[in-house]
């Protein structure tokens, strides 16, 4: 898209359009992947969900800000007024800033910056001053002991994330974001094939890193009613919801970018490894998936029962369909356009991918407890992130001064990994002795 | 940290801070009104107490101003997701003191609505258990089957969760044209269904290490405090009503008592997940044969037992069931004493939960499958 707007005014009209962009479609689009998790947790639960709210619940979102907004605000009388209130901002603005340098798509970044991933990292991880200062401010019991849990949960599995990135990084040999996806695009293949291990740590490290279930001690509601946004309600609440949907999209992004080959459509270097054929048909994808969308609406519009859903529902079709144009269009516009926006199709659809696994755990799995998830991160993960990217180095310099080819030295590497993983297994599920009060580490 | 009402800082010996968190009354995961006064090191437990009494509406007094009849349903509200059971045991325990029995096909009707009863209330237990501990949705799938139960108690009697479907004597019904069919459809699905609960949690390595171990009671101490049911099954005391005073029609059926020889939560969770088993298999022979015959016994309109006391227990979902009732030869119960499961078991907290963690506490709690309607009264 660069070329159409004058070169000596781009490289500050541009950043500036995508921050208004992202600044304003995030909100929605954290709504909006709350109605996904109400829907896939109703469809996993044998219900049906929000319903009532537009067709099929879609203007859910929508009724729900604007019932945040107009809640009472309330200050617990006891609490740190100045913390209190600034708490809930600094989480939500360390988690929009860290969209900076996130690419969504090859045309779609804020900056490019050379040092990128680290940025993102961390700027992401200053929001747990605002979860630590909430926590503290609000005078509670339950609150502080959320706070604590958060902070001590961030700080270990930061560490084992971080490790599993670095085996990726080992992979791309930079730190800025397109670089990383430019080097999975010249490899030939994403870097979830070559270090899987790497990715699976990631992906333990950034469920905990955003409490999400199995990992949300901090906000336990069995156990700590709201962790540490028990006292919060109202506007300031509704800022942190959107400070954890925020960083949920973050790490979807970054997990995208680092191992899922960020806007890289799939098999988008067949041609090259095997002329003749030809996989062009995956560009008419993103088309027809917004197309089938645009048909269910119309399919499910004239069933619903109130006149004004009818409507609704129709004008969602519209929106598919009109979607579906627009990436249908893209194919005949220059390569740089279709490159953006095909792209931002295929980063979307993967952070998509990636949340909904997120969901999937969460309406699956037991909550750990917290001695059990220190374990877990300290004698598992860690150790296990560090043999990781041993084994991706060794796995190198294989390929580059043995000269194997790249597919057998991260088989064998791989499978050295796995096989040090069930030896840290069998040592983790050997008796605990952490019931012992001389032994706790909290 | 500043000095509110509930909140008190000691200084221990090392200078560490011990903390006071009152759970509840009102908490997400302590059942109902249970004030639980923890004294915590850092997330350790280093001392608890519970606190009861929110939920005192004095049903015991109430009965010495009602005629026999007129307490029943009373009774209904005490366990009140396991109605039926407290009914029978009240039931049971009047026609006792009248020197009365209910006739065979009334005793088989009631033996497989206390089963089904049984099995709901395990199925309550089962879901909010698992969403204390954190599994979101296995409470979905138990309410599904308990509501398939609660259809079946309102096409006999009307109600759902307060049935009174036991009259003194017998049965006021006679049960419904289909009754059989609903029965032995709702127990050849409910096979499959309690495996389907066992695939979410069983082997669930994260369920399993929030069970195991936790909440210990050995057998010893639970006889000590007087625990019953599955929470003293659950320690490998092989120790049920139904086999060892029989009662209603549990003479003629087969079933197995599970124990589990640790004493901790998955022992427990294991138990009751076997009971709802063989609840099933009760059902399954009852409705084969429901014998013919009258449905009431002749009782009489105006009910004065003989003076006189009589204790009679039944085997509940959540432990032994008793009724205590000292007549004076009137309408009315010189005394009525209940001797409530979720009361005892409930002093076994203590016991359990030192030395745990604050996650542990809400498993604890779960495990025991207190009712606080029961436990106040």
């Amino acid at each position: 898209m660069g070329h159409l707007i004058p070169s000596s005014i781009a490289p500050y009209v541009l950043p500036v359009v995508y921050a208004v962009v992202i600044v304003a479609v995030l909100p929605l689009l954290a709504g909006y992947i709350v109605l996904l998790e109400r829907k896939v947790m109703a469809d996993m639960q044998a219900r049906l969900g929000p319903m009532r709210v537009g067709p099929h619940g879609l203007l859910q979102p929508i009724a729900d800000a604007v019932k945040l907004l107009l809640k009472e605000d309330i200050i617990p009388a006891n609490a740190d007024k100045l913390m209190f209130w600034m708490a809930p901002l600094v989480s939500v603005t360390m988690a929009l800033l860290a969209y900076a340098a996130l690419p969504i798509g090859p045309a779609f970044q804020i900056a490019d910056l050379n040092v990128g991933l680290l940025f993102i990292l961390g700027i992401s991880s200053l929001g747990i001053y605002g979860i630590v200062l909430g926590g503290w401010a609000s005078n509670s019991h339950y609150s502080l002991l959320g706070a604590l849990r958060s902070a001590a949960q961030l700080v270990s599995y930061e560490t084992a994330a971080g490790l599993g990135l670095v085996s990726a990084l080992l992979l791309a040999g930079s730190l800025s974001m397109k670089e990383i996806v430019q080097a999975q695009y010249d490899q030939g293949t994403w870097f979830i094939f070559s270090v899987p291990v790497g990715f699976f740590i990631y992906m333990v490290g950034s469920i905990a890193e955003t409490n999400r279930a199995p990992f949300d001690l901090p906000e336990a509601e069995s156990e700590l009613v709201a962790g540490y946004m028990t006292e919060y309600s109202g506007f300031r609440w509704s800022l942190y919801f959107l400070a954890e949907y925020a960083n949920m999209i973050i790490v979807a992004g970054i997990a995208t970018t680092l191992f899922l080959g960020g806007w890289l459509r799939p098999f988008a270097r067949w041609h090259d490894h095997f002329p003749g054929t030809s996989l062009e048909f995956f560009d008419v994808i993103p088309s027809l998936v917004f197309l089938a969308a645009a048909g269910y609406c119309f399919y499910l519009a004239p069933k619903q029962p109130v006149q004004i859903q009818k409507i609704v529902m129709a004008a969602f079709g519209a929106a598919c369909l009109l979607l579906a144009g627009a990436m249908a269009a893209a194919l005949f516009a220059s390569p740089v356009v279709m490159a953006g926006i095909h792209g931002a199709f295929w980063f979307m659809a993967k952070v998509v991918a990636y949340l909904y696994a997120f969901l999937w755990f969460r309406f699956t799995f037991p909550r750990y407890r917290f001695d059990q998830l220190m374990r877990l991160g300290w004698r598992f993960l860690i150790p296990l992130a560090l043999v990781n990217v041993i084994d991706v180095g060794v796995a190198i310099i294989l390929r580059q001064e043995l000269g194997w080819s790249p597919f057998w030295a991260m088989l064998l590497m791989t499978l050295v990994t796995l096989g040090i993983a069930m030896w840290l297994a069998s040592e983790g599920s050997k008796p605990a002795t952490t019931l012992q009060p001389a032994d706790t580490e909290i | 940290m500043t000095k509110g009402p509930t909140t008190e800082i000691t200084t221990t010996v090392l200078g560490a801070d011990e903390i006071i968190l009152n759970m509840g009354p009102q908490h997400p995961s302590t059942h109902g009104v249970l004030r639980v006064k923890l004294k915590l090191d850092g997330e350790r437990v280093v001392d608890s107490e519970c606190i009861i009494g929110y939920l005192h509406r004095g049903v015991e007094k109430i009965a010495e101003h009602r005629s026999y009849q007129q307490f029943a349903p009373y009774v209904d509200r005490m366990d009140y997701v396991a109605a039926v059971s407290n009914g029978l045991g009240y039931c049971e325990a009047v026609e006792k003191l009248l020197g009365t029995e209910a006739p065979p096909r009334a005793k088989v009707v009631r033996t497989i609505l206390t089963e089904l009863q049984r099995i709901a209330s395990h199925l309550l237990w089962l879901g909010t258990h698992a969403l204390d501990i954190g599994a979101l949705t296995p409470v979905f799938y138990c309410f599904r089957e308990r509501e398939e139960i609660l259809k079946i108690f309102e096409k006999y009697c009307g109600a759902r969760l307060t049935t009174h479907a036991f009259r003194i004597g017998g049965l006021q019904y006679e049960t419904y044209d289909g009754f059989e069919e609903d029965v032995k459809r709702f127990c050849n699905d409910f096979e499959h269904r309690v495996d389907e609960y066992e695939t979410l949690l069983t082997e669930n390595r994260i369920w399993v290490g929030r069970t195991k171990g936790v909440g210990i009671i050995t057998a010893a101490d639970a006889i000590a405090l007087g625990v019953t049911g599955p929470v003293l099954r659950g320690s490998g005391v092989k120790w049920d009503l139904r086999k060892a005073m029989p009662y209603a029609a549990y003479d003629q059926y087969e079933f197995d008592i599970p124990t589990r020889p640790t004493g901790d939560t998955y022992d427990r969770y294991i138990v009751r997940m076997e009971e709802m088993r063989q609840s099933r298999r009760i059902c399954l022979q009852a409705i084969e044969n429901i014998p013919s015959g009258p449905i009431l016994g002749k009782v009489g309109k105006v009910l004065k037992p003989p003076p006189g006391e009589v204790y009679h227990s039944i085997e509940a979902p959540k432990g032994e069931l008793g009724y205590y009732i000292v007549s004076d030869g009137t309408t009315q119960p010189y005394r009525l004493r209940v001797r409530p499961p979720s009361f005892i078991n409930l002093q076994a907290f203590r016991k359990m939960a030192e030395g745990a963690l604050v996650a542990d506490v809400v498993a604890i709690i779960g495990t025991i499958d207190i009712v606080l309607g029961e436990v106040d009264r």
